[in-house]
C-alpha cells in the first residue's frame, strides 16, 4: 500500500506523535480520570495506525518492528502478573495494594494509589503492541491471482 | 490453602512467557509447557479435600471477587489437570508437523487458565470474564492448521460461542439489575427469599433460562450443538482432546450446574426447570448416537458421541436426587478420561496414515499395538463394559432414573446405551481389527512420548472404578455430590467462614458431613 | 423506556446473525449483539440527576455514594468491551484467510463441512 496524497502525509507526521503523548497522559493519569491502561493502550495503537493508514505499512514497521511488537505483548501482559505475584509476596495476598498500603502517597496526586499506574502501564503497553499488530496482519493482505502463500507466513493469532 | 491463585497464575504465566521462546527451539516450548501442567497436576492434588474462600486482593466479598474451593471446584480442577497433563505430553511430537509451537502452547495454556479460573470463582461476572477466555483461546486453536476446514469450522464455533456470550452477559445484567450483586453467595442468599409471582421471581426465571440456552451452548446441548461436529474433527488432535475432554464440562456442564443448584437452587424454586435440564438431555443422548453410527469419519463420529454423553451427564444431574448428581459427576469424570483417550488415540492414527476415514484404515492393530489396545481399552469404557469404569456411571445413572420413577428415560438410556457398543464395535473392526491394507504395511508406532500418555490415560480408565470403593468415593466423589444435592449450603460456607487474619478463609472439611 | 429498546437491538443482532450471508455481517451483527448488552448494563446504573462516578476533591467518600451513578456496571462493560474487541479481532482475521482460501465472502458457499 503506498501512501496518500502530500497534505496527508505531512499532517500525519505532526499528528502522529501528538496522539501519541495523548496516549500516554491518558495512560499515565489513569487513577485520577477516567481512561486507564486499556483506553489509553488503544489511543497509543491509534498513532500507529494512523502511520500504517497515510504512509503505508512498510514506513510504519519500519517504526515499531513487528517481531518487537509480539515480545513487547509478552513482556507486558507478565508485567502485569509479576506485580500481582509480587503483592502476594510483599502484602499477604494475591494482587494486594502493596504499595498503598505501606508508602501512601498524597490524595489526588501522580504517585498515588499503590500498584494501579504501574498496572495501568503494563495493560497499556501490552495493549497497544497487540492492537498495532492486529492493524498490521489485517492490512497484509493481497490476493494475486490464485491467492499465494507467502503472506502469511509470518501469523499472529489474537 | 495459599495455593489456590497459584492455579490460576501458572497457566497464566507459562502462557506468556511461552510466546517470548525463539521458533527455532520449540524442544524448549514443549518442556516448559509440560512442566507447567505438572505442577497444575501436583497443585490441584494437594488441594483435594480441603475447603476454602479466597479473597482476591484484600476485597471483602461484596465489593471484590472470592475464589471459593469446594468439593465440586476441587473435584473438576484435577480432571482438568490430568487430562491437560496428558495432552501436553501428546502434543510434543504431535505438533511436529505444524509451525508456530510456541505459540501453540501459549494458548492451550491460556485456556487451561482460563478453564482454572472459570471452576474456582465465585462471581458471576468473573465467570463470564474467564469462560470468554477459555473460548477465545479454543476458537484460535481449533483454526491453528489455517486449512480450509478448520478454518470454517473455527468460524462457526466462534460466531456460535460469540452469541452464547452475549445470552450469559444478558443473564448477568439482569441478575444484577433486580439483585444488586453479582457474587454468587449473596445472590443466592437474596434469590432464596423471593416469592413466587413477583417481578424478581419472574426475572430469575428468565435469567435461568437465558443461562440454559448460552451455557448449554457450551456444553453443546442438543438444539445448540450445531458447532461440535465440525469444531472438534478440525482441531488438532490434543486439543480435540481437551476440547471434548475438559472444555465443554468446564465451561459448559460445571458453570450450568453452579447456576442452577448453588446460585438459584432450582430445585426447590422451579423443579420444571430440572424437567427441562433431563429432556434436552436425553434428546442430547438420542440425537448423538443416531447421528453417529452413520458417520465414516473417526473424529466427527466421536464428536457425536461426546454430544451423547454429555446428554447422559445432564439426565443424571437433571434427576436432582443425590444418586442421580453423583452418577452425572461420575460419568462427567470418566468421560473425561475415555473421550480424551480416544480423541489421542484417533490422532495417533492420524499421525502414521495420513487419513480418518474408517473405511481406508483396516488391520492397524497388528502395527501400532500400543495405540489399538489403549483404543480398545476406550472403547469398552464408553461403551460400557464390566471392568471399566464407563459401566459403573452409566448403571448409576440408570438406577437413579429408575429410583425416581422415571422409567421412560431409564429405557432410553439403555438403547442409547446398546448404540453406542455397536456403533464403537464398528470402529474398532475397521481401525484396529480386520485385514492389513497393503498401504499401511510400513506403518509404525507413535513415538515414545504419545504412547506414554495414551498408556496413562488407559489407566486412569481402568482405575476409575475403584472409586465407587468407599475410601476413594467419600475422599473424592461425595463432596462433590454434596455440594449440588444440598445447594443451599454454597452461601452459608462461603459466608459465614471463619477469618484467621489473612486472605484466606478456611471452613470445615466438606467431606465429614 | 429505553430497556425495551436495547432488547430490540439485541433482537436485531439477533435475527443479523441468523439470517445474514456475508461473513462481514455475520461479524458486525454479533457486535450489534455485544453493543445492545453492553448499553443496558450501563443503563442498568443510571441514577436520574447522579454525577458521573469520578471523586475529586470536592467529595468524600460519604457525599459521593448518594449523588454519583453506579460505578460497577461501568467496570463491568469495560472488561465485557476489551472481551468483545478480542473476539472481534479473532473473527476478522478469520474471515480473511478464509477469503483467501475459498475465495468468496458467502456463506452457502463455504460448507465443505457436512453431515
Amino acid at each position: 500500500m503506498k501512501g496518500m496524497s502530500i497534505i496527508v502525509r505531512t499532517v500525519c507526521h505532526w499528528v502522529s506523535a501528538f496522539i501519541f503523548l495523548y496516549g500516554l497522559c491518558i495512560v499515565v493519569y489513569g487513577h485520577l480520570t477516567p481512561g486507564g491502561g486499556f483506553a489509553g493502550g488503544v489511543i497509543l495503537a491509534c498513532a500507529f495506525g494512523l502511520m500504517v493508514l497515510a504512509l503505508g505499512k512498510e514506513s510504519a514497521v519500519r517504526a515499531f518492528p513487528v517481531g518487537s511488537a509480539s515480545k513487547l505483548d509478552s513482556i507486558g501482559a507478565l508485567l502485569f502478573l509479576i506485580i500481582a505475584i509480587l503483592g502476594l509476596f510483599a502484602g499477604g495476598g494475591f494482587f494486594v495494594n502493596f504499595l498503598q498500603k505501606q508508602h501512601p502517597g498524597e490524595e489526588m496526586a501522580l504517585f498515588n494509589a499503590g500498584i494501579i499506574p504501574l498496572c495501568n502501564i503494563a495493560i497499556a503497553i501490552k495493549v497497544c503492541a497487540s492492537l498495532f499488530l492486529a492493524v498490521v496482519v489485517f492490512s497484509v493482505l493481497r490476493v494475486v491471482g490464485g491467492g499465494s502463500d507467502d503472506e502469511f507466513a509470518s501469523e499472529e493469532e489474537e | 490453602m495459599n495455593l489456590m491463585p497459584w492455579l490460576i497464575a501458572v497457566p497464566l504465566g507459562m502462557g506468556f512467557i511461552l510466546p517470548l521462546m525463539p521458533k527455532r527451539s520449540p524442544r524448549i516450548s514443549d518442556l516448559l509447557a509440560n512442566l507447567a501442567t505438572l505442577l497444575l497436576v501436583i497443585l490441584s492434588v494437594s488441594l483435594l479435600g480441603k475447603t476454602a474462600v479466597y479473597r482476591v486482593g484484600g476485597w471483602e466479598a461484596r465489593v471484590g471477587i472470592v475464589l471459593v474451593l469446594d468439593g465440586l471446584s476441587g473435584f473438576m480442577v484435577i480432571i482438568v489437570a490430568a487430562i491437560s497433563f496428558a495432552a501436553t505430553l501428546f502434543s510434543a511430537r504431535y505438533m511436529d508437523r505444524y509451525t508456530a509451537r510456541p505459540k501453540y502452547y501459549g494458548l492451550f495454556l491460556l485456556m487451561v487458565a482460563g478453564m482454572n479460573g472459570a471452576i474456582l470463582t465465585g462471581d458471576m461476572f468473573n465467570l463470564y470474564v474467564f469462560l470468554e477466555i477459555a473460548a477465545v483461546a479454543s476458537y484460535a486453536l481449533v483454526a491453528f492448521g489455517c486449512e480450509h476446514e478448520e478454518l470454517e469450522a473455527s468460524f462457526k464455533y466462534a460466531i456460535l460461542g460469540s452469541v452464547a456470550s452475549c445470552f450469559v452477559l444478558l443473564g448477568v445484567a439482569l441478575l444484577y439489575a433486580t439483585f444488586g450483586t453479582v457474587n454468587m453467595a449473596h445472590l443466592s442468599e437474596k434469590i432464596a427469599v423471593v416469592a413466587p409471582g413477583t417481578p424478581a421471581y419472574r426475572v430469575s426465571m428468565f435469567t435461568v433460562m437465558l443461562f440454559i440456552a448460552g451455557l448449554g451452548m457450551k456444553a453443546a446441548l442438543v438444539p445448540f450443538h450445531a458447532w461440535l461436529p465440525d469444531a472438534h474433527p478440525s482441531a488438532p488432535a490434543p486439543i480435540s482432546a481437551m476440547l471434548s475432554g475438559v472444555l465443554i464440562k468446564a465451561i459448559g456442564v460445571y458453570a450450568l450446574v453452579r447456576v442452577m443448584f448453588n446460585v438459584v437452587n432450582v430445585a426447590e424454586v422451579a423443579p420444571g426447570m430440572l424437567y427441562a435440564l433431563m429432556v434436552l438431555g436425553t434428546l442430547s443422548m438420542v440425537v448423538g448416537v443416531f447421528l453417529a453410527v452413520g458417520q465414516w469419519d473417526f473424529k466427527r463420529l466421536l464428536a457425536y458421541h461426546s454430544i451423547s454423553q454429555i446428554g447422559y451427564v445432564m439426565l443424571g444431574i437433571g434427576l436432582g436426587t443425590p444418586l442421580g448428581i453423583l452418577g452425572g459427576l461420575f460419568h462427567l469424570a470418566n468421560h473425561a478420561a475415555f473421550k480424551s483417550l480416544l480423541f489421542l488415540t484417533a490422532g495417533a492414527t492420524e499421525y502414521r496414515t495420513g487419513t480418518r476415514r474408517l473405511e481406508k484404515m483396516g488391520g492397524l492393530g497388528q502395527k501400532m499395538p500400543v495405540t489399538a489396545g489403549s483404543s480398545l481399552v476406550a472403547s469398552m469404557s464408553i461403551a460400557g463394559v464390566p471392568p471399566f469404569n464407563g459401566f459403573f456411571s452409566k448403571l448409576i445413572i440408570i438406577l437413579a432414573c429408575v429410583e425416581a420413577g422415571r422409567y421412560g428415560f431409564a429405557a432410553w438410556a439403555v438403547i442409547v446405551s446398546i448404540m453406542t457398543l455397536a456403533s464403537f464395535m464398528k470402529v474398532q473392526k475397521y481401525a484396529f481389527f480386520g485385514r492389513l491394507k497393503e498401504q499401511w504395511v510400513r506403518v509404525r508406532e507413535v513415538p515414545f512420548v504419545m504412547q506414554v500418555s495414551m498408556v496413562l490415560l488407559a489407566i486412569l480408565c481402568l482405575g476409575m472404578s475403584a472409586l465407587l470403593l468407599p475410601g476413594p468415593k467419600k475422599a473424592f466423589l461425595d463432596p462433590a455430590a454434596n455440594v449440588l444435592s444440598e445447594g443451599k449450603d454454597y452461601s452459608s460456607t462461603v459466608l459465614t467462614a471463619q477469618t484467621t487474619g489473612d486472605q484466606i478463609v478456611v471452613s470445615r472439611d466438606m467431606g465429614e458431613k | 423506556m429505553v430497556y425495551p429498546l436495547c432488547v430490540l437491538l439485541f433482537l436485531v443482532g439477533l435475527y443479523g446473525a441468523m439470517t445474514q450471508k456475508n461473513l462481514i455481517k455475520i461479524i458486525i451483527s454479533v457486535t450489534i449483539m455485544e453493543y445492545a448488552v453492553n448499553l443496558l448494563l450501563i443503563l442498568i446504573g443510571y441514577r436520574a440527576g447522579g454525577i458521573a462516578p469520578i471523586i475529586d476533591r470536592t467529595y468524600e467518600g460519604a457525599t459521593f455514594t448518594p449523588v454519583s451513578v453506579d460505578p460497577f456496571p461501568q467496570a463491568m462493560v469495560l472488561t465485557a468491551i476489551v472481551i468483545s474487541l478480542g473476539v472481534l479481532a479473532l473473527l476478522i482475521a478469520i474471515s480473511l484467510r478464509l477469503y483467501h482460501r475459498y475465495g468468496t465472502y458467502d456463506i452457502t458457499e463455504i460448507r465443505r463441512l457436512r453431515g
